[in-house]
């Protein structure tokens, strides 16, 4: 399996705390990953270094094939190429309907000019009832995302990463606030997802990335503290004196 | 395709209809042309507030759709009318100065000419060589074009080195009004080459034109109209695809539009331009109207009057920034004019000259407080008594996580 992004070495400081020390991640093509991690572990950090948010300090993020440093390119850019991003809160355009929110994501050219030009064609359309279908808001792709309900809001946000078609996925803590029953179905979207791309997915509940069945990362101060199958982690003694044990 | 347009759109009917309508009317009311019952100064104020509406809806698309509250774009208005007012000057001074050399023995050389034309137009300023951006004032054609290009540049370099900064809300606000404030007082002094305080004058008057104001005011009320309705159809169409969809996400969550892949900062600068540049074309039309533009009107008050008629007609929908942008500047017209009767209250007397702008400034509060959506959400609540609540709230940014119950505690 060839790697698609590798992280290595990179830290971070934020006003002399360093959230992030000499982290190395890599991810292969086609792969799930589980983070975990305490809270201020930096996983979140991590995502935006990934996504070009957070430019860090030292050490290199690489990515694709042609092994190209994403430090220097812009949010827009790294997007383009093919990294799609969940946020912890789930950030949908409220204002807008389901399926605009979709068609925005729809991998299309993303320049003003041919976005100024662009009217949905009926086979946009399709993809997007597609999608609207997978993440279970077919019936509601006419109401405002606003007026959805907090798990919907997190599977709508998941429906445009996939429009997005990226190659890699990060995904924030899917399953905060969802009922057993929700948590289910975000497995299974993210477990689909993997299937033909990488997925990374930080989660604090253990039985929702048990569920996922995959290798799991566990993250503390800022560096990989353990790497390996859930059981391989979790009976590892710093990891349960860090995390598990509280 | 432009069919379905309109069908998506019936607003954009509904308000040119109403435009054709209002036009009509008023020419056939008008001296000029029609049964005389309104006057031709009425006529002209009219036409200005057309242009005022024009700069509002361009307004509504940089602020209540893109979430940018710029405090700049009457300098762009601005512009727009010391471009035009260069030529219809320049213009009308060489025919005077033609006519009354043309008693002369010896004809005069193209150059005297000029030096004359000089003078007419710099004498108050004690100066009477054409400064270098003159050069082209004797070309109706590139006047224009410069109407369009000037602002448009100035908006395009600003923006550009503004929004590369990331520079965002209260900080870019501050920044526009401070751009303004720096062309107020660049146009004030006498060396600016273009008549310092005393500013462009004349303008009514157009070079060549036989037909008296009475008429003039109604062909500048009609291509007011006209200005108006495309740019008010234009700013439909930009804001009802796709683009449309960005923009607004924008305004609610930057950061995620950069996320799926739209470089914001470039869609945040065509906005700010294009819109700057429709400023221009209003300004264009709305000074030969007034007659005269000088620095004071460049003045950054201006451009906050037009943020306080936008939120008072309704942002983010395009007819509410037209109707606050007429109701509000008409209503004070009619206040400082002098022509709303004072109220005696004994001990002290209200004049409506004084406190119009105390009014003003409380209905603004009171509009953001109590009616975020202005003149225009009085169109919801007709629409909203024949269609069910559907709720959908319009969450602001930082309450985008939240459902409708939780964001109403
Ligand atoms: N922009 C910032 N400025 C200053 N400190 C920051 C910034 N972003 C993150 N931090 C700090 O870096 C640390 C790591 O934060 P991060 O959000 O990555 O943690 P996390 O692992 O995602 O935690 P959680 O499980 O609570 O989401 C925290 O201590 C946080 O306070
Ligand atoms: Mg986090």
């Amino acid at each position: 399996m060839s790697t698609l992004l590798e992280v290595s070495g990179v830290s971070v400081t934020f006003d002399g705390f360093r959230a992030i020390n000499n982290l190395s991640f890599q991810i292969g093509e086609a792969e799930l990953r589980a983070v975990i991690g305490p809270n201020g572990a930096g996983k979140t950090t991590f995502m935006d270094i990934v996504t070009g948010k957070t430019k860090p300090d030292e050490g290199r993020v690489i990515w694709g094939e042609k092994s190209v440093s994403l430090l220097k390119m812009s949010e827009a850019k790294i997007a383009q190429a093919g990294i799609g991003r969940k946020f912890q809160k789930p950030t949908v355009f409220e204002d807008q309907t389901v399926q605009e929110n979709l068609l925005m994501a729809l991998k299309k050219p993303r320049g003003w000019l041919s976005v100024l030009s662009y009217r949905a064609k009926p086979e946009d359309l399709d993809k997007v009832a597609e999608l609207a279908k997978e993440i279970g808001l077919i019936d509601e792709l006419t109401r405002k995302s606003g007026e959805l309900s907090h798990g919907q809001k997190q599977w709508l946000e998941i429906g445009m990463l996939l429009a997005q078609e990226p190659r890699l996925l990060l995904v924030d803590e899917p399953a905060a606030g969802m009922t057993p029953q929700e948590r289910e179905h975000t497995t299974d979207l993210l477990l689909e997802a993997a299937k033909t791309r990488a997925v990374v997915v930080v989660e604090h509940d253990m039985e929702f990335v048990r569920r996922l069945n995959c290798k799991v990362t566990v993250l503390h101060e800022g560096s990989v503290l353990a790497e390996g199958s859930l059981d391989h982690v979790t009976s590892n003694q710093e990891v349960i004196d860090v995390y598990l044990g509280r | 395709m432009q069919r379905s347009f309109i069908a998506k759109n019936p607003s954009v009917l509904i308000f040119l209809a109403c435009l054709a309508l209002f036009t009509l009317i008023v020419t056939v009311l008008s001296e000029g042309l029609g049964l005389g019952m309104i006057s031709t100064s009425f006529i002209k104020t009219l036409g200005k507030t057309l242009c005022l509406c024009l700069i509002a809806v361009a307004m509504d698309l940089i602020w209540g759709f893109t979430g940018i509250l710029s405090l700049g774009h009457f300098a762009f208005f601005g512009l727009g009318g010391y471009m035009i007012g260069m030529w219809l000057m320049y213009e009308r001074t060489r025919l005077i100065v033609v006519e009354s050399l043309s008693q002369a023995e010896i004809p005069p050389t193209s150059s005297e000419v000029v030096d004359a034309i000089g003078n007419q137009i710099f004498g108050v300023v004690g100066a009477s060589e054409f400064p270098l951006i003159w050069a082209f004032a004797d070309s109706l054609f590139l006047q224009l074009l410069l109407v369009v290009l000037v602002p448009g540049l100035l908006a395009l370099v600003f923006g550009w080195l503004a929004f590369r900064s990331r520079v965002t809300g209260v900080y870019l606000s501050i920044l526009t009004q401070a751009m303004t404030l720096a062309l107020a007082l660049y146009l004030f002094q006498n060396d600016s080459g273009l008549r310092g305080n005393n500013g462009l004058s004349g303008l009514q008057n157009l070079p060549g034109v036989e037909a008296s104001q009475d008429v003039v005011s109604l062909w500048f009320l009609w291509a007011s109209a006209l200005a108006l309705g495309l740019g008010y159809l234009l700013a439909a169409w930009v804001v009802s695809g796709k683009f449309g969809s960005v923009i607004r996400g924008i305004r609610d969550n930057e950061a995620r539009v950069r996320f799926l892949g739209y470089s914001v900062e470039t869609y945040k600068l065509m906005i700010f331009t294009l819109t700057a540049c429709i400023a221009a074309i209003a300004g264009a039309l709305y000074y030969p109207q007034a007659g005269i533009i000088n620095p004071a009107e460049i003045a950054p008050i201006a451009s906050i009057y037009l943020a306080v008629w936008v939120a008072i007609g309704g942002r983010g929908r395009l007819y509410g920034a037209v109707i606050g942008a007429a109701f509000v500047s008409l209503l004070s017209t009619w206040f400082t004019g002098g022509q709303a009767p004072d109220i005696p209250l004994g001990f002290y007397t209200i004049k409506w000259v004084d406190w119009w702008l105390v009014l003003l400034g409380l209905s603004f509060v009171a509009v953001t407080l109590f009616a975020p959506k202005g003149m225009g959400g009085l169109v919801d609540l007709w629409t909203q008594a024949r269609a069910p609540n559907r709720h959908g709230a319009d969450l602001g940014p930082d309450d985008s996580a939240l459902r409708e119950q939780e964001a109403s505690k």
